[in-house]
């Protein structure tokens, strides 16, 4: 079955004791079990549930993994994959990545004793340069956040098995619909199902999906030892969000084209940071490994300072001033203020996050509606 | 962005229509407010609220704030003025029915008519003292020759199912407005994307917003659009009788209705492809879907229709009953189930799912053959349903 077929019908069996199309919700915190030390399939809700297995049989099946595991946020399944390492260990990170897997790494896990370092994912020289004798774990996203630079995933799987080391892919801003990081060779993929997942702006989740199933099984004793699972009202959520998914991605992504494409060709935009436009640095790569479409996730500088930017961010009508990303909303936002405001004022230079820069996730509006705001807002911004 | 207002395209307004720009908590989405009844500051506020008829809420049976948000919502993609929801397409049926009808009255029904539909009408209104005068689907000779001076409402569905025939809105609204007859018009298998009744000057639009409004079979409700005028008398009844949706549905009919326009263009795509694919495959005797030439009504869809829905209806060459169920048993992506116009593709056999009861007789009367395969194509992909339904016949 095609992916938009097993989106729908993967995880989402008929249920055996209703017959109703969709599953129900199971909310039962424990399971009564057959006798004492005799174990039924559920136990107790943190160790598994009925409603979050199903929407984990449906994202191993879209990433075209062996098992995935559902958790109450992006930033808690970063943080289970983390723990797979010991003091000591080292991770690579890619410098282009979320803020909040930023403080992770440099606030909370480096006090683990785990040591922690950045390197472009899209040099590979530098990146395997960067790697140590200690290092576990190396660390991408793409296309990253909010620089869409793009990484080669291939290759970088190449550096990851020659060096003896895992491979972990945050593929929330591709999705699945677009890019399957397990099929080029990682070793891990992560997601904020907050995002494209979810996609309405309604949930928080997130999910780590692995391809091998010694792996799977380390990871799920970490989830299943430290608790951070999704609840089934969310799983639910995120379970209905999937089977929309690549139809919002696909129109997503080509109001998002029109829109970088509108905004390259104006004199009041600096730089228009889209891996759909053919002058983008990452656009072969994005050819190769993005299916169809790059995204819905753009970036522009203004020809200005932080303040017009702010301002600009401030102008809007249809798009909302907010964080968070790929859901049918608009929304707008300023990285330097805000979704990277986390990252310190020297790597946010260093790694070329300025402050003239505004992100946008282009939602489901229509494009003309959101061509006209940008258009006014980019007016207003420079009058005041 | 209170209340889009073209030139917003559909998408737009599904996605942001009747919703605040900035919400309670400064949330992008509406919270879920499950109270049963609404607070007062103090006894004055009570008497301020009745005397000044101010905009609020009071007690969860007349109003809840996710239903204003969803009906400002619904009625901006119809076009219309107001929308009222109800716990299921059969309640705001029935709702307007109640409002409008009083016993000596009479109602013009057809005979293609949903079998619930019907079956309040004969059983129900009738012991209320209405009259039902049903005639046939798109016979607007027999519409006009139905109305006595008693007739309140003319009433169909377009398209009609299963057996998709097409209204000619112009003929049926004129034919009301000649007469003094209100007209309502079931749309739920067409949807606002596919036709817009309100334009054409019908005073109800109904759906049942189980199908394709909320889109993923998970959720009961019914909708009806008009004025404000005409439909203050059914608000004021649904207070009363308390055919309410639930504050837990109304969220998911709203987070439905943001990917409205999408799964509008996958249910348009996938019902197309799939009739034209029945239409040439040599087992298949008969397609009825308002998009192929050989349709009986594919003019009138044309005229009035800008797609033609995930509904495909199909007879089988020389198959009885259970050579046709058969069929249904092997088709492996859609499930065997009433409804339609969700996610999910289903198929089913009118003859065993919904008129199992019915004598052979009036069966026939009501076109159901013993060879009918009803199929609503969700979003999946196209290719995958057209596959199985191949295997399906040819097994």
């Amino acid at each position: 079955m095609k992916f938009r077929t097993r989106a729908i019908h993967v995880g989402n069996e008929r249920d055996a004791h209703t017959g109703a199309v969709v599953p129900p919700i199971h909310v039962a915190s424990t399971y009564v079990q057959p006798g004492a030390g005799d174990w039924g399939e559920f136990d107790y809700s943190r160790s598994g549930n009925p409603t979050r297995k199903n929407l984990e049989a449906t994202l191993a099946s879209l990433e075209g993994g062996c098992g995935a595991l559902a958790f109450a946020s992006g930033m808690a399944a970063t943080h289970c994959a983390t723990m797979l390492l010991n003091a000591g260990d080292h991770i690579l990170a890619g410098s282009d990545i979320y803020g909040g897997t930023y403080r992770l790494l440099h606030k909370i896990v480096n006090r683990s004793g785990l040591q922690v370092s950045l390197a472009s994912s899209s040099r590979l020289d530098e990146l395997e340069a960067a790697i140590r004798p200690e290092t576990k774990l190396l660390w991408v996203e793409s296309p990253g956040n909010p620089l869409m630079s793009l990484t080669d995933l291939a290759a970088c799987a190449e550096i990851a098995k020659r060096n003896g080391i895992l491979l972990a892919v945050d593929n929330t801003f591709a999705s699945p619909a677009l890019t399957r990081p397990l099929e080029l060779g990682a070793d891990i993929v992560m997601h904020s199902a907050t995002k494209y997942l979810g996609g309405h702006s309604d949930v928080l989740g997130g999910a780590l999906v692995v391809k091998d199933t010694s792996l799977y099984d380390r990871l799920y004793f970490i989830q299943n030892a430290t608790g951070a699972v999704l609840g089934p009202f969310d799983a639910f959520l995120v379970s209905r969000g999937l089977k929309t998914l690549e139809i919002r991605v696909r129109e997503q992504s080509r109001t998002a084209q029109q829109l970088a494409e509108y905004l390259d060709a104006d004199p009041r935009v600096a730089r228009v940071l889209y891996p759909g436009l053919p002058l983008h640095a990452g656009h072969d790569i994005a050819k190769r490994q993005m299916e169809g479409a790059f995204g819905a996730m753009l970036s522009f500088e203004v020809a200005g300072d932080f303040a017009l930017a702010k301002r600009v961010a401030e102008s809007t009508e249809l798009f909302q001033l907010a964080v968070s990303l790929g859901a049918v909303e608009s929304l707008i936002e300023q990285p330097a203020s805000m979704s990277h405001a986390s990252y310190d004022a020297a790597d946010r230079a260093a790694h070329g996050i300025t402050d003239g820069l505004i992100r946008i996730s282009v939602g489901l509006e229509a494009f003309e509606d959101l061509r006209d705001d940008l258009s006014q807002a980019l007016d207003r911004a420079a009058k005041s | 962005m209170n209340t889009p207002k073209p030139p917003y395209g559909p998408s737009t307004i599904a996605v942001h229509a009747g919703e605040a720009r900035q919400k309670p908590t400064d949330a992008i989405t509406d919270p879920i407010v499950c109270a049963s009844t609404f607070t007062f500051a103090n006894s004055q506020a009570v008497i301020d609220y009745i005397e000044q008829e101010q905009p609020r809420e009071e007690y969860g049976r007349y109003g809840n704030p996710g239903e204003k948000i969803a009906e400002k919502k619904l009625a901006e993609m119809e076009g219309g003025e107001a929308a009222l929801l109800f716990s299921s397409g059969m309640a705001a049926i029935v709702g307007v029915f109640m409002a409008k009808l009083n016993a000596g009255d009479e109602v013009i029904f057809f005979d293609e008519c949903y079998h619930r539909s019907r079956e309040f009408c004969a059983k129900h209104l009738a012991r209320f003292g209405v009259t039902t005068n049903q005639v046939k689907a798109c016979d607007y000779d027999a519409m006009e020759a139905a109305i006595t001076p008693k007739t309140k409402l003319l009433v169909s569905e377009s398209p009609t199912n299963p057996h998709m025939s097409i209204v000619d809105l112009e003929r049926f609204v004129d034919i009301g407005r000649r007469n003094q007859v209100e007209t309502l018009i079931d749309a739920t298998l067409a949807t606002p994307y596919n036709l817009r009744p309100i334009e054409y000057g019908v005073d109800y639009v109904l759906h049942s917003a189980t199908k394709y409004l909320a889109g993923h079979n998970d959720l009961l409700a019914g909708v009806i659009i008009g004025t404000e005028e005409k439909l203050a008398a059914i608000r004021n009844l649904r207070g009363i009788m308390g055919a309410v949706n639930s504050a837990h549905n109304i969220y998911l009919l709203l987070r439905g209705l943001k990917t409205f326009e999408l799964r509008m263009q996958r249910h348009n795509a996938n019902g197309l492809a799939v009739a034209q694919f029945l239409a040439s495959h040599p087992r298949v005797k008969r397609v009825f879907y308002p998009g192929l030439e050989t349709h009986t009504y594919y003019e009138v869809a044309q005229k009035t229709m800008s797609g033609f829905g995930g509904l495909v209806t199909f007879t089988v060459k020389d198959a009885d009953w259970r050579q046709t169920a058969a069929i249904v048993d092997a088709a492996q992506i859609p499930r065997i189930a009433p409804s339609l116009g969700g996610v999910e593709s289903l198929i089913e056999q009118p003859m065993i799912m919904s008129y199992y009861e019915c004598s052979p007789e009036d069966r026939q009367r009501f076109g159901i053959t013993d060879n009918m395969i009803r199929m609503s194509c969700g979003i999946e992909n196209t290719d995958d349903l057209i596959e199985d339904l191949r295997q399906a016949l040819d097994h």
